[in-house]
């Protein structure tokens, strides 16, 4: 369980707070207006913004100066999920051993993701020869193959159009099924938060709250929220 | 967003105490040697000669910069790209070769006195005050041209098309655009060069000397290698680095990073003004021009004649300045990268890292060479260590240029990939290996080729240690000079900027190769 305890982010002016748990293999959406800290929120989860003060713990362990590799979780930004530089194959390989020395089995492993996010065949290619939707299945494939327990995802496929992107979600639903992975996933878009996660955490006015069920949070939206929304 | 601050890299620290170390140390040295604190009238001299020289320098070379760089940036021609190529070029030219390139235009047997002598006029002398200056004009105009150019580009289009629609006039676009820009970079641009001329050694050993063109630099090695006054070189050596210290000072303070290669083709949205302003563009392009190529040119037309019986000494030079920047370079580059990175990685305690980047510039060659003279000499023959000392003089000189060329692109590729690297937990080798080498391969490659070719070209240190078995190519091409075997000298120094541009050549198309 994902347990962030009195958890304080602090930077100048910018104050967030959150104090609430998460159950394994749950998706949760994150929402709200730009700015309020949904990515810092992630990157302190993620390991590249130091709290001010509370803890972050997955299974009752404090991941305090925790490096981000280390973490239990995988993270999807909303661009430069690749380098452009290595190829498909190499850009998954990393997600197994960084120093790409793989065994005969770990390259099977990679060949056998790219099949399972429908890019078989493309190991040899470089990123800048793929197309969007491709480059976030490449990059779903490399956390699928970490396999660690918590998927953040920052808006990954915010540049995508709206079949491209629900396609994307359902993939990503697919491999958290698989995985048993707890999902994070930052978004703007109420549709996204109902088609895909069961509870949904408001971030706003410095507090990001406790998750709600999705359906009733939409239902009701307090005050914050339907500002938001414009409803 | 800020990342949060992690310890720093321990590595990074290697290289920059051993750079601190490499200029504090013969500071040291430098400082417990000096006899007395009163100068000598003929110091005094030397020190108003070195400001001077450089002020004027400075001036002329940015004044002379303004006309050049405002025709580059309004007009579009064909060689226009070759041109600005071509003002990057006396940057990495060998100073001794620039000299030689003035002195077949210029110098008493020269094209320019050939052709006053057929108009009549009496004879001018290259040597003194008016040579030094023109060397380092040479040497330094296209830098600013590079400068102001960059300030050029950097007004935005829009504020072009707003000038036009407002119907404002040439007149109109320098008042309210073009010079509050060249306020903000000439400044900037006359320190730089001002610093560098105020070290600039090859140029005043060669065209000035005698009592009323000496410069701190040539004192001290005059001190050192005439006198052997140690007493008195150190004390030089300490009011030089306190000149220099002040002077780079004040540059890094006003100066924005110069930037090799930044994107200078930006599409001009306006048409030029035509009539007299065309005339004049087209005339100072081709002055600019012929300034900067006909010494060049001569250095190959007097150069190839001699090539064919060079002395067999220029063999061993050759290798020795080759190895010299063979290996200065790998050293600078190494430890450009490594401190590069940790800075770019913002972790705690990387301000430490980028003052001691920032350090060699307020050293000078003979500075630093005299420091380490007085710190060989009671052990070992300056002669015999002549090599290992001008490798370390050139690594710590050539440094701060390319770390700052390197730390923009650590910047960008901390900012794009840093997070993601963390994510994988790419650390150690592994980060080197499959990230920072192969995405700084090409700025790395062009890098080197700057050390590479500074280093080659580079006369200072080790004019103050060599003897005749150890002497550079550089030195080998000064000491024909001095004994006027004219046409050998020419044709060493064709072989000195062939072989600097061919390292420069060498490692930055390994770069490009490598990133591609």
């Amino acid at each position: 369980m994902l347990q962030l305890d009195h958890l304080l982010l602090t930077q100048d002016e910018f104050r967030l707070t959150a104090d609430w748990t998460v159950d394994p293999g749950e998706r949760i959406a994150i929402i709200g207006p730009s700015g309020a800290g949904k990515s810092t929120l992630l990157s302190a989860i993620g390991g590249y913004f130091a709290p001010t003060s509370g803890a972050i713990r997955w299974k009752g362990r404090d991941l305090d100066g925790v490096a981000p590799g280390d973490r239990p979780v995988s993270i999807l930004f909303q661009d430069q999920n690749l380098f452009p530089h290595l190829t498909l194959a190499q850009n998954l390989g990393l997600g197994l051993r960084v120093n790409l020395k793989l065994t005969q089995d770990e390259t099977l492993r990679v060949e056998a993701a790219l099949t399972r996010v429908g890019l078989a065949g493309f190991g040899a290619r470089r990123p800048a020869q793929l197309s969007g939707g491709q480059v976030g299945r490449a990059a779903l494939a490399r956390a699928l193959l970490r396999a660690r327990p918590v998927l953040l995802l920052d808006e990954p496929f915010a540049a995508l159009g709206p079949a491209l992107k629900a396609e994307m979600l359902a993939l990503v639903a697919e491999v958290a099924t698989e995985t048993g992975a707890t999902v994070l996933m930052v978004t703007h878009d109420p549709r996204d938060a109902r088609g895909f996660a069961d509870r949904t955490v408001l971030v706003a006015d410095g507090v990001a709250t406790a998750p709600m069920t999705t359906a009733v949070l939409f239902a009701d939206p307090p005050a914050a929220l339907a500002t938001y929304l414009g409803t | 967003m800020a990342d949060s601050a992690r310890p720093l890299n321990r590595v990074a620290l290697v290289p920059a105490a051993l750079l601190l170390a490499l200029v504090a140390v013969p500071l040291v040295a430098v400082a417990s040697r000096a006899t007395g604190f009163a100068l000598a009238p003929a110091d005094w001299a030397a020190v108003r000669f070195s400001i001077f020289q450089a002020l004027l320098s400075a001036i002329f070379s940015t004044l002379l910069a303004i006309p050049v760089a405002r025709a580059l940036a309004r007009r579009r021609f064909a060689g226009r790209g070759a041109l600005i190529t071509l003002m990057g070029a006396p940057f990495l030219l060998p100073a001794i070769v620039a000299v030689l390139g003035l002195l077949a235009v210029f110098g008493r047997s020269g094209m320019m006195n050939d052709f006053g002598a057929m108009a009549g006029l009496p004879q001018v002398s290259i040597y003194g005050l008016h040579g030094v200056v023109l060397a380092h004009v040479f040497l330094n105009m296209p830098l600013a041209v590079r400068m102001i150019l960059q300030g050029w580009q950097a007004i935005p289009t829009e504020r072009f098309r707003l000038a036009a629609s407002l119907g404002f006039g040439p007149a109109e676009v320098a008042r309210h655009l073009e010079r509050p820009m060249l306020r903000s970079v000439l400044p900037g641009a006359a320190l730089v060069i001002f610093v560098i001329c105020l070290t600039s050694f090859a140029v005043v050993l060669t065209l000035g000397g005698g009592p009323r063109a000496t410069t701190v630099e040539l004192a001290i090695y005059q001190a050192v290698r005439f006198d052997f006054d140690l007493g008195r070189a150190a004390l030089l050596a300490l009011v030089q680095f306190a000149i220099c210290a002040a002077a780079a000072g004040l540059a890094w303070a006003v100066v924005r990073p110069a930037g090799f290669g930044a994107g200078l083709d930006r599409q001009m949205a306006l048409g030029a003004p035509r009539g007299w302003r065309q005339v004049v563009d087209v005339g100072v392009i081709g002055a600019a021009a012929l300034f900067l190529l006909v010494p060049l040119a001569a250095v190959i037309l007097r150069g190839v004649p001699g090539l064919f019986d060079l002395p067999t000494s220029v063999l061993g030079a050759s290798l020795r300045s080759i190895a010299v920047a063979a290996i200065s370079t790998c050293i600078t580059v190494s430890m450009a990268l490594v401190m590069a990175v940790a800075v770019a990685s913002r972790a705690r305690g990387a301000a430490i890292i980028e003052a001691a980047a920032v350090v060699p510039l307020a050293a000078s060659g003979l500075v630093l060479g005299t420091g380490l003279f007085l710190i060989v000499h009671p052990f070992a023959s300056p002669t015999s260590l002549a090599l290992p000392v001008t490798v370390l003089v050139n690594t710590a000189l050539s440094l701060p240029y390319v770390y700052r060329l390197l730390l923009p692109e650590a910047r960008a590729l901390a900012a794009d990939y840093g997070r993601l690297a963390d994510s994988l937990g790419l650390q150690g080798f592994a980060r080197w290996r499959w990230l920072v080498l192969p995405r700084l391969a090409r700025p790395l490659g062009f890098g080197a080729g700057i050390a590479a070719a500074l280093s080659m070209g580079d006369l200072g240190v080790i004019a103050l240690f060599a003897g005749e078995s150890q002497a550079t190519l550089p030195l080998l091409v000064q000491q024909l000079m001095g004994s006027y075997r004219m046409e050998a000298a020419a044709a060493a120094a064709l072989l000195l900027v062939t072989l600097s541009f061919a390292l420069f050549w060498i490692c930055d198309w390994g770069g490009r190769r490598a990133a591609a």
